[in-house]
């Protein structure tokens, strides 16, 4: 019988397991997907908020703040890439600022540190390519951002290396309570009511449930309870920019909601490249990625709004992700009155990744509560990086690959990634099994020639490391095959 | 450190023809460093035939062209290092460079010749909507698959493009058992020489759909389907006109890129139109002793004329290290042009610095039908050159002479017109 | 009288050559702009051929090679493109390989030998 079976290894699935892993238990991630990271984590904007939007007195502000506050910290401990590069509300119309003014009276309710409101001058003191438009901003110091791939690959590993167990591939179909001595799964110790988790691979029985399923959170919450909530995927549109066009903005340049609408944000990325994005289109297709011509041209448009002489045409890759909106617009955390031990993570949209760290640290001393668990005293706090040479000195470098001649070779051009790197992040323990998986811990074919050079030698290196046919490797998991057969064979 | 002369970035066709040129031009000091495992670049999986024409007076395969210069290299014994990546150029030509036997190491070149190529555009550099399925590929990664590893990356194809890389793999699909069902091109003309889209596509009966491009991608794991449709003059989708194919693979062949991030990190002035390094009558770049050939400097339709290039540029590489070249900015004339050219490369020519002749080349931005090419130096016609056709695809040339410049002492404008037969 | 539009491939000029034809009879070849066009056209309406590149397997390669890249010495009937690459289906060759060794005679009976283009050792 596990204590905690955690449904979804995205960011806030992922840290929930990581802050239960300081107690002293059995603990299972279950993922639909083949690795962490594949569904609302993977396509955002990558950034963490000060906390000044959230509503004061909800739950989003609430986490938010706190988890912004984390960041620093969790990035050090954990290893992945995260800068606090200050964020920008810019306000175009005179007649808007009465909102930027409530903007930064919200934020200072919330408790975020050190906002303040700038003038047009200073504001293009800090960021040249700001539209002259702008009349002002509201300035937030600890405005952040972060690669959310290694965020939450590095919360797995942690998880997992302090004793987190992890089933990829595996979907949850049915949620349900089981009653004394009825183990659905294999638990010899079903002595007490509990859950039953079954999904393709088998049933699993567990004392507690976390829903951390994205969009897919209302599914499971309305399986087990009668006060039903709903989730609209919300799709958002995003263009990257090539690292040609780094230090277009330093800060991320938001956009007051006002006379022209939302807006979109223009922001760095940790690893120099420029974000455009989202658009905001609600969908009822759960899995439907695809961006759309119009949402392209409609965020390139609104970008125009903001900033000046956007190098649009430096974009490399388009992409759209779902943000799990609930009807009641408010993070949904804790147990339904009619569902005790199932513990809902559901509605988390923006700023859901910001406040991630929070929720995990949250919900895992929550259930640690409830449950008694004790702390783990071999529990390690810390987990190293992948190493990337780029960021060594010569000679470290050199003594490296001496060490490991892999790191040598170059396989990524576009990115300058080694094999040596590729072989870290197949090997490490939650590792990568598909082009994607790679792509997302060490960066292989994420640059501007989109893995058209070294996708067939990532296969390579997978296919030998993973022994496998290297006609079995995917891009990412499931029936994304990339080869189909051999030359002549059907012929 | 170590020192050489020459520093060869990159051993494709541009790099060996460079390399070859600069010793027989008397230069024994010469390194290649090529980041893959053989010799010879791209032409390693362009296994089809029409290489070397112009050359060789035979139709070569890729790997044969390649092999004929890397024989002449080895003849010669001159240095060269495989699996090894350039990492960066100094302004002052320091190479710093990473292989798995060597490490970083750092090489001083007294001259360095860019001869690194191009790169294909890719699917996000379009901005295509739709999903992100497994089985969208870039024309030449589908040829290295098929060609070199001996796999099928589908069954069911259409081509975005008509590119020669992707009028190639047209071919090599469908003879290797795929069904290609469409090559659609978004311009009104193909950007493909006209022997692949006969021998390509008209062999095969694969209609080609010119101003057509792909609006939608289906499927979320592997491609399940694509839509194309008809585009209008500002080349924005028709809607009504959408046509779906249900189809594994999409093949992208919609143009290709110099790849100069080398060239850019070390400060060479790049051209905002063919997108390699700005260079003179030398094919030196804004850093004196830095010269630039091949695909990286502007792509080109035959490896015939990227060989011929590479040859100047090794030539010239050799008697700037014995002092034989000025290394200012003085002397130099702006190419001027009208009437179709997007470009020359050369941008610039000092008359004092050429030898016998000069080619000039250039691409025109449109289809262009009964013109004269005419070259004026200081306003009178020097070369009056009727052309039936031209096409943006295709490579156009210009040969000023010496005896044209010794007839115009003190010149102060080169110019090239396209103008009404 | 027939005609026939053709595009000629043998330089990227790509002439479009008009051929008028009596039966199996070239009456005229317009449109060409060298002698070569002409020679083209006439050789195409009556007796079309092709190169045929493709790859076949290797064995034995110590650099880990596993194809090896070939062609047909000479052109061969266009009809009979399809029947080359079946005849070649399944050949694998030891390596070394050299340029010009034949990887299979007298291919798909067309008196044409199969040869490599690539050295792979």
């Amino acid at each position: 019988m596990y204590d905690v079976v955690i449904i979804g290894a995205g960011i806030t699935g992922c840290a929930v397991a990581r802050y239960l892993s300081r107690y002293k238990g059995r603990f299972l991630v279950v993922e639909r997907e083949e690795d962490v990271c594949c569904g609302t984590t993977k396509a955002n904007s990558a950034i963490v908020h000060a906390g000044h939007d959230a509503k004061n007195g909800s739950n989003m502000a609430k986490y938010n703040v706190k988890g912004s506050e984390m960041y620093p910290a969790l990035a050090k401990e954990l290893d992945f890439p995260y800068e606090q590069n200050a964020s920008l509300v810019i306000c175009l119309s005179e007649e808007d600022r009465p909102r930027l003014e409530a903007l930064y009276e919200n934020g200072v309710k919330n408790g975020v540190k050190g906002l303040e409101i700038i003038d047009a001058k200073r504001l293009h003191e800090l960021e040249p390519n700001v539209t002259d438009d702008a009349v002002g901003a509201l300035y937030a110091p600890t405005g952040g951002i972060v690669c959310p791939f290694l965020a939450n690959i590095a919360l797995a590993e942690n998880a997992n290396t302090n004793g987190v167990e992890f089933r990829f591939n595996t979907e949850v179909t049915e949620v349900s309570r089981a009653e004394a001595g009825t183990a659905a799964g294999n638990a010899s110790d079903a002595d007490e009511p509990h859950w039953v988790i079954q999904t393709n691979k088998g049933a699993i029985d567990t004392k507690y449930v976390v829903n951390a399923a994205g969009v897919y959170a209302d599914v499971f919450h309305n399986m087990v309870s009668e006060k039903k909530i709903h989730i609209t995927p919300r799709r958002g549109d995003y263009c990257l920019l090539d690292h040609s066009t780094e230090g277009f903005v330093k800060h991320t340049v938001f956009q007051l909601p006002g006379k022209f609408g939302k807006g979109v944000l223009v922001t760095p990325t940790v690893h120099g490249n420029t974000l455009v994005g989202p658009t905001a289109i609600d969908i009822e297709d759960k899995e439907g990625v695809n961006t759309t011509a119009e949402g392209l041209d409609a965020l390139i448009s609104k970008a125009g709004n903001a900033v000046k002489n956007l190098p649009i045409r430096e974009v490399i890759t388009s992409f759209a992700g779902l943000r799990a909106h609930e009807d009641g617009h408010d993070f949904i955390i804790g147990e339904p009155d009619d569902a005790a031990g199932f513990f809902d993570c559901a509605g988390i949209e923006s700023p859901g990744l910001s406040s991630a760290p929070a929720i995990g640290l949250d919900v895992a001393d929550r259930i640690a509560g409830k449950l008694n668990l004790k702390e783990n005293p071999d529990f390690v706090a810390t987990r190293k990086g992948f190493i990337d040479p780029k960021t060594l000195s010569l000679e470290e470098r050199n003594e490296l690959i001496k060490k490991e001649p892999a790191y040598g070779q170059i396989i990524c051009r576009c990115e300058m990634v080694t094999e040596g790197q590729i072989i870290d992040a197949i090997r490490r323990p939650i590792g990568a099994k598909s082009l994607d998986g790679v792509k997302r811990r060490v960066r292989a074919g994420m640059g501007r020639c989109q893995a058209g050079f070294c996708s067939p030698r990532v296969m390579e290196i997978l296919a030998r490391e993973l022994n496998v046919p290297l006609e079995s490797i995917t891009k990412s998991g499931g029936d994304s095959k990339i080869i189909v057969g051999y030359a002549k064979d059907s012929i | 450190m170590e020192n050489y002369n020459i520093v060869i970035i990159g051993g494709g066709p541009a790099g060996l023809a460079a390399a070859v040129s600069a010793y027989d031009a008397g230069e024994r000091s010469i390194l290649v460093l090529e980041r893959d495992v053989n010799l010879g670049g791209i032409l390693n999986q362009c296994i089809h035939n029409g290489f070397g024409l112009h050359t060789f007076k035979e139709e070569l395969t890729g790997p044969e062209y390649a092999q004929r210069f890397i024989d002449e290299l080895k003849e010669r014994k001159i240095e060269y290092r495989l699996n090894t990546m350039v990492l960066d150029i100094s302004k002052d030509k320091v190479v710093t460079a990473c292989s798995k036997e060597d490490g970083v190491t750092q090489i001083q070149a007294k001259a360095v010749i860019l001869t690194m190529g191009c790169r294909e555009r890719s699917r996000g550099s379009l901005n295509i909507p739709g999903f992100r399925p497994a089985g969208v590929f870039s024309a030449g990664t589908a040829q290295r698959l098929v060609n070199i590893e001996g796999y099928m990356p589908g069954r069911r194809v259409v081509i975005l493009g008509s590119g020669d890389i992707g009028l190639i793999m047209a071919r090599r699909m469908t003879l290797e058992g795929a069904k290609v069902l469409v090559c659609a091109e978004i311009m009104p003309y193909s950007g493909g020489l006209k022997r692949n889209i006969v021998q390509c596509l008209d062999d095969f009966g694969i209609p080609l759909k010119l101003s057509h491009t792909v609006v939608d991608i289906q499927g979320k794991d592997r491609v399940e389907g694509v839509t194309i449709a008809e585009v209008d003059s500002r080349m924005k989708p028709i809607p009504g006109t959408e046509e779906h194919y249900d189809c594994d693979t999409l093949l992208l062949s919609v143009g290709l890129i110099p790849e100069n991030e080398l060239s850019r990190g070390m400060g060479v002035e790049l051209s905002p139109v063919h997108k390699g390094p700005v260079v003179n009558e030398s094919l030196q770049t804004s850093i004196p002793g830095v010269f630039a050939a091949g695909n990286v400097l502007h792509v080109h339709d035959l490896v015939d004329y990227v060989s011929e290039e590479a040859k100047a540029a090794g030539k010239n590489a050799a008697a700037y290290v014995r002092g034989e070249l000025k290394e200012d900015e003085s002397g130099e004339i702006p190419v001027k042009f009208e009437g179709g050219p997007r470009y020359t490369v050369p941008e610039t020519i000092d008359p004092s610095q050429v030898k016998d002749q000069l080619t000039i080349r250039y691409r025109v931005g449109s289809v262009m039908r009964d013109r004269k090419v005419n070259l004026y130096l200081d306003g009178e016609r020097v070369l009056s050159r009727p052309r039936k056709v031209m096409a943006p695809g295709e490579m156009e040339e210009v040969l000023l002479t010496r005896k044209m410049l010794d007839e115009h002492p003190n010149l102060k404008s080169i110019e090239i017109k396209v103008e009404d037969s | 009288m027939e005609t026939r539009n053709l595009t000629c491939i043998n330089c990227p000029l790509g002439c479009q050559i008009e051929v008028k034809m009596e039966g199996n009879e070239v009456v005229s070849v317009t449109g060409n702009t060298c002698p070569r066009g002409e020679n083209y056209a006439r050789k195409e309406v009556v007796n079309p051929t092709r190169i045929v590149t493709s790859s076949v397997r290797v064995s034995g390669s110590e650099t880990g090679a596993v194809t090896v890249s070939c062609k047909t010495a000479s052109d061969i009937p266009k009809g009979k493109i399809f029947d080359v690459v079946k005849d070649i289906k399944g050949v694998t060759i030891p390596c070394p390989v050299h340029i010009g060794d034949v990887v299979k005679a007298d291919v798909a009976g067309t008196g044409v030998d199969m040869i490599a283009t690539k050295n792979v050792v």
